[in-house]
C-alpha cells in the first residue's frame, strides 16, 4: 500500500535519508525506532509530501507522491498525520478543527462533518470538550484530538511522529489506547515511537533507521529477540535498560 | 486661566464634530486598505518568486524611507494627473495613507506570517489543505491575532499623522480647529482643546492595546 523506493534527501550539504526503501502492507503496523536525528521523523514526512524527496519514488496506493503534477493535497488528504506537539489549530475550537478538512478538503456539508466529527470525538473519549479550544486540554486530550482530526478525514493509512514524546508519562497511555484500538480495527499505521512497550503489542514490523539509513527491518518478535545489527543492539540496550 | 474663553469651543463644537468624522473615516479606510495591500505584501515578500519579493521589499523601504507629508502632498498632485480629472483632497488624502501605510502594515504582517509555526503549516497542509486554502484558514487568522497589539498600535499612529493632511486643506479634526483657532482669535484654547481631544482617544487605544496584550499572555 505505501511503498518508499531508495529515497534520498538533504538538508543542504546534509543528507538526512540515504538510500530508505520500506514497504508498508495494508492493514499493517510498522514502528520505526532509532535514536534521535536518525531521519525517522523526516521519513514519516515524506510518505505525504510535506517534505519533498530529492530522489527516489514513493508511491501511496497507486499514487505517485513524489511526481510532479501530483495533486498533493488529495494524497494528503487520504494520509493521516499526527505530530509530536498536537498541531491542533488554535484558534478553532475541538469540533472546528475536525470539521476544517471535512469541509474544505472533502466538500461535506457542515452537518454531515459535524455528525462525523461528534461520532469521533465520543470514539477517542471527548465528546463532552466539543466546543473548548485546544489550549484549554490537557497534552493527551489535545493529540487524542489530534488523531481524530486526521481519522475524520476516513484515511487509507495513518503515520504518526513521535506521537507521545511531548507528553507527560501519566497521559501517554490514554493516547498509546487509542492507537492500540486502531491498530486492532486494522487501520495502516505508521509510527515513530520509542514506546517499545507499544511496538511489541500492535507491530508486525520494526523498522530501525541510525543515520539516515534503515538499518533493520525485522518482525516485532525477531528484533526484540536477536536484533541482526549492533547498532540495533546498543540501541536496545539503552533503550530497555530500565 | 481667566483670559480663557471656553464659550468659543462649545459654539464650535459641531463643526469640529465634523472634522472628527473625517480624521476618523481617514484612519478606517486606510486601515482597512493599508492593511489588505500590506497583507499581500507580505505574503509576496515571503513566497512570491523572485521578481514579487523584490518588488514588495523595494516598495516597502521605499515608502518607509519618505516622510508622510510629502506621500500626501505628491499624490494630491499626481492622482490628478494619473487619472486625468481631479479626484478631490479627501480621496488623493486616502490613497496616500493606504499606499503608505501598508508598507508598514507589510512588515508587522510579515512578522506575523512568521510566528505562525511550521508545524502549524505542516498540520494545515496534512489534512489536505491547499496552499492558498491553509494561508486563508490557518496561517493568516494566526498572524493576525498573534499581531492584533501591535497593529492597534499602529493604527493609534495613523490616526495622529491624519492630522498632516492639512498640507492639502482637508478639513479634519485638527485643521478644523486651527480654523476656529485663527478666526476666532483663540490659538491657546483651540489647541490646548485639539491636544486632549487627541490624546483621550490615543490614550484609551493604548490601555485597550495593554488590555490585550496582558489578555494574550494570560
Amino acid at each position: 500500500m505505501i511503498k518508499i523506493d531508495n529515497i534520498d534527501k538533504w538538508y543542504d550539504d546534509f543528507h538526512v535519508l540515504k538510500g530508505c526503501s520500506l514497504e508498508v502492507e495494508r492493514g499493517e503496523v510498522i514502528v520505526i525506532c532509532g535514536p534521535s536525528g536518525s531521519g525517522k521523523s523526516t521519513l514519516i514526512k515524506c510518505v505525504n509530501a510535506l517534505e519533498p524527496v530529492d530522489s527516489g519514488r514513493i508511491v501511496v496506493e497507486e499514487t505517485d507522491v513524489t511526481a510532479r503534477g501530483t495533486k498533493l493535497p488529495l494524497v494528503r488528504a487520504r494520509i493521516g498525520m499526527v505530530f509530536q506537539h498536537f498541531e491542533l489549530f488554535p484558534h478553532k475550537t475541538v469540533i472546528e478543527n475536525l470539521m476544517m478538512g471535512q469541509i474544505k478538503v472533502l466538500k461535506r456539508s457542515r452537518e454531515a462533518a459535524r455528525e462525523k466529527a461528534e461520532s469521533l470525538l465520543k470514539r477517542v473519549g471527548l465528546a463532552d470538550q466539543a466546543q473548548k479550544y485546544p489550549s484549554a486540554l490537557s497534552g493527551g486530550q489535545q493529540q487524542r484530538v489530534a488523531i481524530a482530526r486526521a481519522l475524520a478525514m476516513d484515511p487509507i493509512a495513518m503515520c504518526f511522529d513521535e506521537p507521545t514524546s511531548a507528553l507527560d508519562p501519566e497521559m501517554i497511555s490514554e493516547v498509546l489506547d487509542v492507537m492500540v484500538e486502531l491498530a486492532k480495527e486494522g487501520m495502516t499505521m505508521m509510527v515513530v515511537t520509542h514506546e517499545m512497550g507499544f511496538a511489541r503489542r500492535v507491530a508486525r514490523r520494526v523498522v530501525f533507521m541510525d543515520q539516515g539509513e534503515v538499518k533493520e527491518i525485522a518482525d516485532t518478535d525477531t528484533f526484540f529477540r536477536n536484533p541482526e545489527t549492533d547498532r540495533a543492539k546498543e540501541f536496545l540496550s539503552k533503550i530497555l535498560a530500565h | 486661566m481667566g483670559d480663557f474663553d471656553f464659550q468659543v469651543i462649545i459654539e464650535s463644537l459641531p463643526f469640529l464634530f465634523d472634522g472628527l468624522l473625517i480624521s476618523f473615516q481617514l484612519t478606517f479606510l486606510a486601515l482597512i486598505a493599508g492593511l489588505a495591500w500590506g497583507t499581500i505584501l507580505a505574503v509576496m515578500r515571503i513566497w512570491g518568486p523572485a521578481p514579487l519579493r523584490w518588488f514588495s521589499a523595494v516598495y516597502v523601504n521605499i515608502f518607509r524611507s519618505i516622510p508622510l507629508i510629502l506621500v500626501i502632498f505628491w499624490f494630491y498632485f499626481l492622482v490628478p494627473l494619473l487619472i486625468g480629472r481631479p479626484v478631490g483632497n479627501f480621496t488623493s488624502a486616502l490613497i496616500a495613507f493606504s499606499l503608505f501605510e501598508a508598507a508598514y502594515y507589510a512588515e508587522i504582517m510579515r512578522a506575523g506570517l512568521n510566528s505562525v509555526s511550521r508545524g502549524q503549516v505542516y498540520a494545515g497542509l496534512a489534512i489536505g489543505l491547499s496552499p492558498r486554502q491553509n494561508l486563508q484558514y490557518v496561517i493568516l487568522p494566526q498572524a493576525f491575532r498573534n499581531m492584533i497589539p501591535v497593529l492597534l498600535t499602529q493604527a493609534i499612529i495613523l490616526f495622529q499623522d491624519t492630522s498632516l493632511v492639512y498640507v492639502v486643506a482637508l478639513s479634519d479634526f485638527m485643521t478644523s480647529a486651527s480654523v476656529v483657532a485663527k478666526v476666532e482669535g483663540r490659538l491657546a484654547e483651540m489647541y490646548l482643546f485639539a491636544a486632549l481631544v487627541y490624546f483621550v482617544i490615543c490614550f484609551s487605544g493604548s490601555l485597550l492595546v495593554k488590555h490585550l496584550q496582558k489578555k494574550k499572555v494570560a
